[in-house]
């Protein structure tokens, strides 16, 4: 089981670099989420995964079958967090298709990196 | 005592949802903020006072003892930095304060900035690896927020640049927690520092250490991980960017510095890496920066170069070296912080940012020139001021270490700083402005009207940095011992296990 989950976080880290490499912002932007997946998984492997018993410690010790809590509770909060800069970039995103009517790396780096604009002419809010 | 050690998460927390309620009037929402930001300093100068005493004060949220609570610490280096945050988000504020014509911006700006600060002190103070994720992103979340404030193709352009890159950043640093806790079985930094003391881990946790180490690399803008930032902090507006500058990359400084220590308090591999990482980061910041012709992006790449020292002085990882970089991080923070603001105030003036277009401060704004020579020259190094001194103990750090290139690269480093610092002098201050000598202030300059408030926190960082110079003693003391704490992470551990549950 372990080494299945393991293929499979090797395999969303690849792909989600893979599409982060993409000229198309979308895919970079969807190639993150894919990346986080796979952390996520990795981070909830961490826990053992295993677990046919509820993890409840009673005077008798730990269960044998039981998985670890912690790192599925890691997970939840990282998801939460990844779900809200997703939407994030999502948004921004939108943003700059509305702007530039594309949304491509290369634009964006140009475009970041043109030279300050001067304020406007005195008389105008600056 | 614990409503002292979480008071630097609360304040911020409070005044963010005071200043959410109140949005509807944007003088109320000023008052507030400034209020929370003067009183985070206040939380964060009584923390200093009660950490130079040589306690280390911990705490266990939700009272439960060591490895099931999160644990909040405050040694020397954490209030010193809790206090810098108030400071210099105090001056933000005021800051922004100067002729806001845009109501819309200043709401919004003030409660992610003091969401910013939340994110910020709670890296500072936590003592929980996953907790210190949790607050990563709670800063990273208000820094998207605060970057595209005001919206435009260009700021956007550059937030995504910053999105991304932090986003991988963070999730190698998600990765890494999680790597830790299946090798370790913990992720209370106390508990950690004993198990790797007593070398009870497998190699595993020292891989996934490596992973975290080098996505707060990113974090801090490390060569060859720093592109990001001369990417995305010159499109921001000034105060946002001037925020960013001075706190930002020295969250990812500090967290270098306390799991470094922490972990490998003897100097080791990892020592040898981050010298050589911090020689690179110097003098390829500083050489970047003398290609670029705008003030802020020269500015951006001396974040970089600058954050190289500090690393020097980590990885030489003697007590002295030690002093040094946390004497670096307390003045760089003020002076960096500063120069944003005074670039700002200088572009305001002229109507441009780019060198070529601006100029003639100098005979009609002499105090902003005042106001700029004294963090310039401090950047770069000049007695009395307060970089002197910190360059001086890591130059000497590094010569009694036997460090000799890394002496060497400083010190030029030092002098490719000042020549950057002369070629803004020239441009801006002292050559003519090129548009020649209408406008209202005279000489093609604009009015100075309103900005006030910006010369006030402008005049008050600067007057830090002179004291910081000139009481150069008392500073360093605070910083030799916190070094001496960082050094002997038994005290650390034994506080944190300590503070048990109820």
């Amino acid at each position: 089981m372990e080494i299945l989950v393991s293929l499979t976080v090797g395999a969303l880290v690849a792909i989600g670099i893979w599409m982060m490499l993409d000229r198309g912002l979308l895919r970079v932007v969807l190639g993150v989420v894919v990346l986080g997946n796979g952390v996520n998984l990795a981070v909830f492997s961490a826990g053992r995964l295993d677990g046919r018993a509820a993890a409840f410690v009673t005077e008798a010790g730990a269960p044998a079958l039981a998985a670890n809590p912690l790192p599925q509770a890691l997970v939840l909060t990282a998801i939460v967090i990844g779900f809200a800069l997703f939407v994030f970039a999502l948004a921004v995103l939108k943003r700059s298709w509305e702007l530039h009517g594309k949304v491509e790396t290369d634009l964006v780096t140009a475009v970041a990196e043109e030279p300050a604009p001067d304020l406007p002419p005195q008389g105008d809010k600056a | 005592m614990n409503a002292l050690i979480v008071s630097p998460l609360l304040i911020p927390l409070a005044t963010l949802v005071a200043t959410l309620l109140v949005r509807r009037s944007p003088r109320a929402v000023r008052t507030i903020s400034l209020a929370g930001a003067l009183a985070l300093t206040a939380a964060g100068l009584v923390l200093v006072g009660l950490a130079a005493q040589g306690q280390i004060l911990a705490s266990q949220a939700g009272g439960w003892a060591a490895p099931y609570g999160i644990t909040l610490v405050v040694d020397r280096l954490s209030a010193a930095m809790v206090a810098i945050t108030g400071i210099v988000g105090a001056a933000t504020i005021v800051f922004a304060m100067a002729r806001d014509e845009d109501p819309a911006r200043c709401r919004d700006f003030h409660p992610l900035v003091h969401g910013l600060l939340v994110g910020v002190c709670g890296a500072f103070i936590t003592g929980d690896v996953f907790n210190l994720y949790v607050w990563f992103e709670v800063l990273l979340v208000g820094s998207f927020a605060l970057l595209v404030l005001g919206g435009g193709k260009r700021r956007l352009s550059g937030t995504v640049v910053y999105v991304v890159l932090n986003l991988v950043a963070t999730m190698m640093f998600l990765l890494a927690a999680g790597m830790l806790y299946g090798a370790s079985g913990s992720l209370n930094m106390a508990l950690l520092a004993q198990a790797f003391a007593a070398d009870e881990v497998p190699a595993t946790a020292h891989a996934a250490v490596v992973l975290m180490l080098t996505a707060f690399s990113i974090k801090a803008a490390l060569f060859p991980v720093f592109g990001w930032l001369p990417a995305s902090y010159h499109v921001a507006w000034t105060p946002v960017s001037a925020l960013f500058a001075g706190l930002l990359t020295k969250v990812g400084v500090y967290a270098l510095i306390r799991l470094v220590t922490l972990f490998w308090p003897d100097a080791g591999i990892a020592h040898e890496v981050l010298l050589w990482v911090a020689c690179a980061t110097m003098l390829i910041g500083v050489l970047g920066a003398a290609a670029q012709v705008e003030v802020r992006r020269i500015l951006s790449f001396h974040i970089v170069s600058q954050v190289g020292y500090m690393i020097l002085g980590l990885a030489i990882a003697t007590p002295l070296a030690l002093a040094g970089a946390v004497f670096y991080l307390i003045h760089h923070i003020v002076v960096k912080a500063n120069l944003f603001f005074i670039g700002g105030i200088a572009a305001r003036l002229t109507g441009s940012e780019r060198l070529a277009a601006m100029g003639g401060l100098y005979a009609r704004a002499p105090w902003l020139a005042l106001l700029f020579a004294i963090p310039a020259l401090s950047l770069a190094g000049i007695p009395p001021l307060s970089g002197f001194w910190a360059k001086f103990v890591l130059v000497k750090a590094s010569l009694d270490a036997s460090a000799w290139i890394a002496a060497a690269v400083a010190l030029v480093t030092g002098i490719f700083t000042l020549l950057s610092m002369s070629k803004i002098w020239n441009e801006a201050f002292l050559k003519p402005h090129p548009g020649g000598a209408g406008g209202e202030g005279g000489g093609g300059l604009r009015s100075a009207d309103g900005l006030q408030p910006a010369l006030w926190a402008v005049g008050t960082l600067a007057a830090m940095t002179v004291a910081i110079g000139l009481a150069a003693g008392p500073v360093m003391d605070y910083a030799v011992a916190a070094a001496e704490q960082l050094a002997a992470p038994a005290a650390y551990i034994d506080a944190v296990v300590r503070a048990g549950g109820n």
